[in-house]
């Protein structure tokens, strides 16, 4: 184990709620603000507005690490992120640097539509911090990780997002900093890529480089980080060896089986519809705490229409186990079932006649478009559970460690 | 190995200017994407580049001649617009790309580090490229017009560069309150509109300063733009003698562009580590 290449203390970063809704100030509110201001003496702004995305934090990082970052959403874990990477400044405390530090906080910033696939490789990787000797020298590499070789010179406008993906990571994954952070970003492209994703980054952190890398894939920070660090509401929970921490993480995930979406803010979408609520329930309408292996189960979405016609409504339900791995996909597109008006509804239900999901926490995504406008996006909306149940009225069901669903089958000697 | 880095709030980046050095490729790199996909997708491409100078010289030729501003005698009236024209373009385009480098390139303030200077900075290396093609043009007119200029003509890189300080120290302060108050992003065009007509352009300083009709304090008001001094010398350092430079007004202008150059940088600097916070 080397030396401390990161050295945080008392690490803490305020914002001020306001402007995240609004992304920018009116000169006229501040003029208005200081005029009042100056009215009513003494009065000063809401402290209510004011949070701490990260606070006291006290962590220690040394050469040649793999930290994996976790926690639910909201828990800092980007905004740790961004605070080392010195793209926004710490607000209290203070942390050490020791090292050349290369993040990738997103797949191909600084990509530009009209430029070719070559000319953004020489873009996204200056922007990442490589030099223009550097890029040459491993342009080859690139080229063939990405697999857009015959692709080169077309502008990335008309790549598909599967090849625009690949060849940003690409980039990426040529960097050769002393400290490499990443964010969640193998949440996008497919799932082969996704294994050549990390089976990249082994490779690049088994050549003795610190690597900090945040996900809500458990299996991927298992596979990858030798010690992980649980942030919870802006505070470091506890920093250790991963399977402990993991386990630790895995404990807290709270339970109950509906989220309150409403009020969410990290959601994405033209607001056609607006999804408010998830609860578990039975086919006659009644009401469920978890949902339990073979039997029927309801996942009921109560929603807001928007102002517009809601047409060709689509809803799909991406199923993860605890460890953010994405193992069921549920969408009214792949049943076909489209629904063409959808104005005077208010809930969609899915009807899933024999639950196959094994017992224990599942995490869900949930995806909705009007029209083929992407209407509301909710990335983890929440959590349900699934109790053990008699699927094969045999009373066994297969041990937790062997998979996360079952299926019907039967046996045949012959 | 480089020194640790410190991160702590207020900490004063002792690496700052280093680091810019050390960034001088990323610098590059997109001043080369600006000017690569600005003429993507266009039938007439680099035509472009010169349609734009080649009218505004028209019609700042048109302007100058209807109202019959002073012209020394041997010296035609398109150059004597032309070099005017020039720098003026110089620091509209310079002033204009600064001010809105950063909201521009939100998508890499908020992802990547790199000293923020490099995207104002960027945007000046595309003006320069935007200049140089101007300057062929003005060539290509004293070769038609067959004016040879005098030895003066060595210190136009001077002028060249202080168009450029001058737009710089303006466009950065507006770039950095442009971040926080979206407010500025209006205020540029008004600036580079207005700017024209209170600069030696379509007219010549001479018919300011020999002017019996306008006040001392209104006389020096004008010297206080900074781009008087790049214009006059701009038309000193192609005519010599024909368009003397008003001295006191020169210097008068010159301090101002410093200051505000100094100034612009100063703010920019202090700013800047918030940006990502609010852009």
């Amino acid at each position: 184990m080397g030396a401390p290449i990161i050295v945080a203390q008392g690490l803490g970063k305020k914002f001020t709620l306001g402007a995240k809704r609004e992304p920018y100030t009116a000169l006229r509110e501040v003029i208005g603000r200081k005029a009042r201001a100056l009215l009513s003496p003494g009065g000063k702004a809401k402290a209510g507005n004011e949070f701490w995305a990260l606070k006291d934090l006290d962590f220690s990082i040394n050469e040649g690490d793999r930290v994996g970052i976790i926690g639910r959403n909201g828990a800092g874990k980007s905004t740790l992120l961004k605070v080392i990477s010195r793209i926004i400044d710490p607000t209290e405390g203070r942390a050490e640097i020791r090292g050349r530090l290369a993040s990738l906080l997103e797949v191909g910033t600084g990509f530009h539509p009209e430029l070719s696939g070559r000319e953004n490789i020489f873009l996204n990787g200056s922007i990442l911090g490589m030099s223009r000797a550097e890029i040459t020298a491993r342009f080859d590499e690139i080229v063939a990780f990405s697999e857009v070789e015959r692709f080169l010179d077309t502008p990335v406008k008309r790549y598909s997002s599967g090849m625009y993906v690949r060849l940003a990571f690409a980039v990426a994954a040529h960097l050769e900093p002393e400290i490499l952070v990443v964010d969640e970003v193998l949440a996008v492209g497919d799932a082969e890529f996704q294994r050549k994703c990390i089976g990249k980054m082994k490779e690049v952190s088994s050549g003795g480089r610190t690597v900090l890398f945040v996900s809500h894939n458990m299996a991927a920070i298992q596979n990858l980080c030798n010690t992980a660090m649980y942030l919870r509401h802006g505070k470091l929970v506890v920093q250790g060896n991963t399977p402990a921490v993991v386990a630790e993480y895995l404990r807290a995930t709270d339970a109950g089986p509906s989220s309150d979406l409403a009020a969410r803010m990290d959601r994405q979408g033209n607001g056609a519809v607006r999804f408010t609520d998830f609860t578990l329930g039975t086919p006659d309408g009644g009401e469920l705490a978890a949902a339990q292996t073979g039997s029927a189960v309801v996942f009921r979405f109560d929603f807001q229409p928007g102002p517009g016609p809601v047409n060709n409504l689509h809803l799909a339900m991406g199923i993860d186990d605890v460890y953010g791995q994405r193992i069921l996909h549920l969408s009214n597109e792949t049943t076909g079932q489209v629904f063409a008006r959808a104005q005077e509804s208010t809930r969609i239900s899915i009807l899933v006649p024999r639950c196959p999901l094994l017992p224990g926490t599942y995490g869900f995504t949930l995806f909705s478009t009007v029209n083929g406008e992407v209407a509301d996006y909710i990335f983890n909306a929440g959590t349900f559970h699934v109790e053990s149940g008699d699927f094969f009225g045999t009373g066994r069901l297969p041990a937790g460690d062997q998979g996360a669903f079952t299926t019907e089958h039967s046996f045949i000697l012959s | 190995m480089q020194p640790p880095v410190i991160l702590a709030p207020g900490a004063r980046n002792k690496q700052y200017w280093s680091d810019l050095w050390r960034y001088r490729g990323l610098l590059g790199f997109l001043a080369w994407r600006d000017v690569a996909v600005r003429y993507k997708q266009t039938a007439m491409g680099v035509l472009w580049a010169l349609i734009r100078p080649v009218i505004t010289l028209a019609a700042m030729w048109f302007i100058g001649w209807l109202f019959g501003s002073t012209v020394p005698a041997g010296v035609p009236r398109i150059l004597l617009v032309a070099a005017a024209t020039m720098p003026w373009q110089l620091f509209a385009s310079v002033f204009d790309g600064v001010a809105n480098s950063m909201v521009g390139n939100s998508n890499l303030v908020t992802k990547v580090y790199f000293p923020r200077l490099v995207l104002p900075l960027s945007t000046v290396v595309v003006s320069l490229i935007d200049m140089a093609i101007s300057l062929a043009v003005l060539v290509v007119l004293m070769a038609l017009y067959r004016y040879l200029p005098g030895p003066e003509v060595l210190l136009l890189p001077v002028f060249l560069a202080l168009a450029v300080l001058a737009a710089l120290g303006t466009g950065l302060y507006m770039a950095a309150l442009n971040v926080k108050y979206r407010d500025f992003r209006y205020v540029v065009p008004i600036v580079v509109q207005f700017g024209l007509y209170v600069t030696p352009v379509a007219f010549g300083s001479a018919d300011v300063y020999n002017n019996p009709s306008i006040p001392a304090a209104l006389k020096f008001l004008y010297s206080c733009n900074p781009m008087v001094s790049v214009i006059d010398g701009f038309r000193f350092s192609l005519f010599g003698h024909e368009m003397p430079v008003h001295w006191p007004g020169f210097v008068v202008s010159l301090a101002v562009s410093l200051l505000l150059l100094l100034l612009g940088i100063r703010y920019f600097r202090r700013t800047e580590k918030g940006f990502a916070d609010i852009i």
